[in-house]
């Protein structure tokens, strides 16, 4: 799936959560993708991440760290 | 089976709960104070004879021919309009009575043309029943007297005589049938609440009369059909009637259109409807209907449905007919090979919200277990989907908290994004009933909708710009908090105090007041803050929203601040108050329950909890995908990525349905086989390959839940035309993969889900044979159902506040594309038009209009009824405008019901931010003058014509 329509999403995702601070975003951030998100989108944005990661904001890029990772 | 008679008990219940008991023909009988001696008389199974009561309105007492005798009062009082008072002695039937009331019926009939034998009504006429309840055996004033009953009199042409009015598609006035009863002008203001009719003239010259003496089609009339069902005579009488005759049995079931569920009487003859009559016990609808479930059923024997298989290679092809077997063995290969080439995860299916539970849980059941993954989404991601996100956070549970009868309690209605008049119009109707007995309404909407003016209603009206009811709701959430009037007792119980605290620091920033968001908004702060006061101080505060709130980027964000408002003010949790989605399509909320979301299972639970999935393949024999599937704009671009390349659709139009009807078809076009199964060539078959026909409501068994949670049968009143209910085309389906489903009736099925759910466990056709219907969550701990919800708690414990932030959608007006555009229903039509379009609806509403404000017009030279190009970042199209100022300067509207408008060739693929429904009310637009359609239009419509094409075969030599 194309790059920019995940980043838009994850984006869009993090501005909901930016208001409860770093700590409840990141991990609101990380258990909403990882719900509701198929494989092929979760593989596609950390596919963006490896390639730099350009454009997530700073909640959602570390939330998707944390997803890869876990 | 035969017809089923409903008792009219003359007058209505009472609801007083203090017991009074009288003698009424030598017979005790005790009943709630308040009660009309005609009521009581007729549970004692006394009736006395009336033509003028009936007990969907109040009494009216002017026929005179409900008379009694009570002893030790003087006269002859009606029994419609006396109460029941302790210690009465009623005689019904004296000499007395028996003369008065034969020369009431003889004065009626001396005024009556005599012939019953060709009437519509005979076998269903009041006013005969009472000429032979009474005795009445002549009349001596003989019929050629002043009368309203023929065309002329000795010779010369009646004044008083009027004509057939024929206008109304579904039923005739004939005003020389009328008594004056007044039963339809009572049933439209009370009922109805539209006030469309009313008795003009007085004595002799006494008429009904539509609006001001116009054609019931040029009244007010909204056709919701009450008038003609409380007719004792034949003077409103159904067409259907009065062409096929009357019904020889009935059978109760439940509408197919919207999500308020309405039950009804199916009144057939062998396989035939004659007519729906909504029934009394529906605890949906209390009798009431409107013009769509009453009338607009003429869409299950239109000539366009297809009712053979049609399988094509190509969509260039002409469709070819073929067997059952023919279809699910083309339909099956194709979909195994294209998992046996793109991996398991390239093929998925859409389950309807139009179609049964039982329907819509196998084919979720086929995505799971038979397709091997968890690509199964429902038409509510693009309508609900954010109200199940946002209940569920807030509360625990996706679902709205009241049953419908609620409304019946509240004192302060708000009504958020929803124009129930026009897509709700049978709980507008009783929502009505109560704004006029002194509930206050508020209006939360883009719209003056019809809610916001209506005979008898006033609303205090916020008109908000499309795409900020997150800013107004928490702007109304600092008015309480800061005021001081949020119900921090019912907080402190119930909800976490702590997330409160948050929450109320949070609304209570002055960028939030109505002051400083009013610029962003565009709503008055004084009345803003008028309506936070009302609705937090007025008394039982409930509210009531639809797709006007859901279908934005911040669409969960906003039910969530509806949720908030009303955790903080203390209106959840008991009759009159709460939190109550409108549902769009019958079968929304069942859609949802049912499993159709891909990252959950039936009962809402996530698909990745082992417990849940382990219990399903006890029961499946199947091992489960853990991980959740793609949702329908997933689907979309998956396709066009090439991941995704097999679609199953059940009952939904996606094409025309989904927003950016471009990137659907290029979706579309990029996948190697879609499966359409409906009852017609809707615009997404254009792009199939294989068409499975589907059948109607009236054709099979299952069950729909309405927006109440409630659980009600649908019953077969006629065999598929088709061949095949729908879940036995699921079935065949499954088959065909070699994945076997067996079951010989819904029931079974439905069996299954209450074995697997444990919000359902305690429902099974028995149960809603016996008791009706019931309200999830049904289990042991709630036999007969749940019809208010968070009672003593909230289902997932303390109740949560969350921050709603206001984010700007990123659909944002330019130069360019200056206007904003919102779309919304008519109330003759319903979502895609593919049922009302085929029906005689259409003289309501035969095309989309786009209402555009007088002062834009003007800007642009555009003229009442004039054609007009809408263009969006997304796309263009042509429709006519319509100059009215019910949208304000710089909002445009428009609905979605025709596929030669497309509204969505114009809708952008923005989305809810949380489950990705749609973005429809909010796309920025430009509007000008047009000379007809637009290159897309005439692309789309050759297109489709090409489409459409049937190869016929020709017979073997």
């Amino acid at each position: 799936m194309s790059a920019d329509r995940l980043i838009y999403m994850a984006n869009q995702i993090g501005k909901f959560f930016q208001s409860q601070g770093h700590d409840k975003a990141v991990a609101g951030i990380a258990e909403h993708i990882r719900k509701f998100w198929d494989p092929r989108m979760r593989k596609g944005i950390f596919a963006h991440l490896d390639a730099g990661g350009a454009g997530l904001d700073p909640n959602v890029r570390e939330a998707i760290e944390t997803l890869k990772k876990a | 089976m035969s017809l089923i008679e409903e008792t009219d008990f003359g007058t209505p219940r009472s609801k007083s709960e203090t017991m009074v008991t009288l003698t009424i023909d030598g017979q005790s009988v005790t009943v709630p104070e308040g009660t009309s001696i005609m009521r009581a008389a007729m549970e004692a199974g006394t009736k006395i004879p009336k033509l003028c009561a009936t007990d969907m309105v109040d009494a009216f007492g002017s026929c005179r021919l409900c008379l009694i005798e009570i002893e030790g009062r003087a006269g002859t009082p009606a029994s419609c309009t006396t109460p029941a008072m302790d210690g009465l002695v009623v005689h019904t039937q004296t000499e007395r009575l028996k003369k008065l009331r034969k020369g009431v019926m003889e004065l009626y009939i001396s005024d009556h043309p005599l012939d019953c034998l060709t009437c519509a009504a005979n076998g269903d006429c009041e006013l005969q029943d009472m000429a032979g309840a009474v005795g009445l055996r002549d009349v001596r004033y003989g019929y050629q007297g002043e009368n309203h009953v023929f065309a002329e009199a000795k010779g010369e042409a009646n004044a008083a005589w009027m004509p057939k009015d024929e206008s109304n598609p579904y039923f005739t006035y004939d005003p020389s049938k009328c008594i004056v009863c007044s039963r339809c002008v009572r049933a439209c203001e009370e009922v109805q609440g539209t006030f469309a009719l009313t008795i003009s003239g007085r004595g002799f010259d006494s008429r009904v009369s539509p609006s001001m003496s116009e054609s019931f089609l040029g009244s007010e009339c909204v056709s919701c059909g009450a008038c003609v069902q409380a007719c004792p005579t034949a003077t409103l009488t159904e067409k259907s009637v009065i062409e096929i005759g009357q019904p020889e049995h009935s059978v109760v079931t439940t509408c197919a259109y919207c999500g308020v569920g309405c039950a009804f009487k199916a009144e057939m003859r062998g396989e035939e409807v004659v007519r729906m009559v909504p029934y009394k016990d529906g605890k949906a609808n209390r009798g009431h209907s409107c013009v769509k479930g009453r009338f607009a059923w003429g869409y299950t024997t239109h000539k366009e449905r297809i009712l053979k298989p049609m399988i094509r290679e190509t969509i260039a092809e002409p469709w070819r007919e073929v067997s059952w077997g023919e279809a699910f063995g083309f339909a099956a290969g194709k979909l195994k090979s294209i998992q046996a080439k793109y991996g398991r995860d390239a093929i998925g299916g859409i389950t309807s919200s139009r179609c049964t539970n039982e329907e819509t849980y196998l084919v979720q059941k086929l995505v799971r277990a038979g397709f091997g993954n968890n690509n199964v989404d429902t038409c509510a991601r693009v309508c609900h989907s954010p109200t199940g996100y946002g209940l569920a956070t807030t509360f625990g549970t996706s679902a709205g908290t009241q049953d419908f009868d609620s409304v019946e309690h509240t004192d302060v209605a708000m009504i958020i994004g929803a124009n129930p008049a026009s897509a709700h119009p049978v709980f507008a109707s009783r929502l009505k009933k109560r704004l006029r007995q002194g509930a206050k309404l508020i209006v939360i909407d883009p719209r003056r909708t019809e809610m916001v003016d209506a005979p008898h209603v006033k609303a205090l009206h916020l008109p908000l710009l499309p795409g900020t009811n997150v800013a107004v709701l928490t702007a109304i959430a600092h008015v309480i908090v800061t005021e001081g009037l949020a119900n921090e007792a019912f907080v402190r119980e119930r909800c976490d105090w702590s997330e409160f605290e948050d929450w109320a620091a949070f609304v209570s920033q002055p960028k939030n007041s109505p002051e400083a968001t009013a610029i962003m908004t565009g709503v008055d702060p004084k009345d803003l803050r008028e309506a936070a006061r009302l609705y937090a101080t007025g008394g039982n505060g409930a509210i009531y929203y639809g797709l006007g709130v859901t279908e934005h980027s911040q669409g969960s964000t906003t039910v969530i601040a509806i949720a908030n408002l009303a955790m903080a003010t203390g209106n959840i949790g008991r009759p009159g108050v709460g939190v109550n989605p409108l549902r769009g399509q019958n079968n929304v909320q069942g859609s949802c329950d049912m499993g159709s979301f891909p990252h959950e299972l039936p009962g809402y639970r996530h698909i990745s909890g082992d417990a849940v999935r382990e219990s399903f393949e006890a029961l499946w024999q199947v091992k489960l995908n853990p991980e959740p599937g793609l949702r329908i704009p997933n689907m979309f671009d998956a396709a066009i990525d090439g991941s995704f390349k097999g679609l199953y659709v059940q009952g939904e139009d996606i094409l025309q349905s989904d927003p950016n009807t471009s990137h659907v078809v290029a979706a579309l076009s990029a996948m190697e086989c879609v499966i359409v199964h409906d009852l017609f060539l809707n615009e997404t078959a254009n792009y199939a390959h294989v068409f499975l026909p589907g059948s109607t409501f009236l054709e099979k068994d299952g069950t729909f839940t309405n927006a109440e949670r409630r659980i009600q049968r649908v019953r077969k009143v006629m065999s598929p035309r088709n061949g095949l209910a729908d879940w036995e085309v699921t079935i065949g389906l499954g088959k065909a993969m070699g994945f076997d489903m067996n079951y010989a009736h819904p029931s079974e099925i439905m069996d299954e889900i209450a074995a697997l759910t444990p919000t359902f466990a305690g429902v099974s056709f028995a149960k809603l044979d016996e008791l009706g219907s019931v309200q999830w969550p049904c289990n042991d701990k709630a036999p007969e159902g749940t019809p208010v919800m968070h009672i003593a708690g909230f289902v997932r414990g303390k109740g949560k506040f969350v921050v709603t932030e206001y984010v700007a959608t990123d659909e944002r007006t330019a130069p360019r594309f200056p206007l904003l555009l919102t779309t919304g229903r008519i109330l003759s039509q319903y979502n895609v038009g593919a049922q009302t379009r085929r029906t005689e609806n259409v003289v309501w509403h035969d095309e989309d209009r786009l209402e555009i404000h007088p002062h834009d017009a003007e800007q642009r030279g555009v003229r009442d009824g004039d054609w007009v190009r809408l263009k969006s970042r997304a796309g263009e199209t042509t429709l006519r405008a319509e100059i009215t100022d019910r949208v304000a300067p710089g909002v445009v509207y428009t609905t979605f019901h025709h596929p030669d408008t497309q509204a969505n060739v114009i809708t952008t693929e923005y989305s809810d931010w949380a489950t990705n429904c749609p973005e429809y009310k909010v796309t920025a637009v430009q509007v000008s003058p047009s000379n007809g359609p637009s290159d897309w239009q005439k692309a789309y419509d050759a297109q489709a014509r090409q489409s459409r094409r049937i190869a016929h075969v020709e017979a073997a030599e």
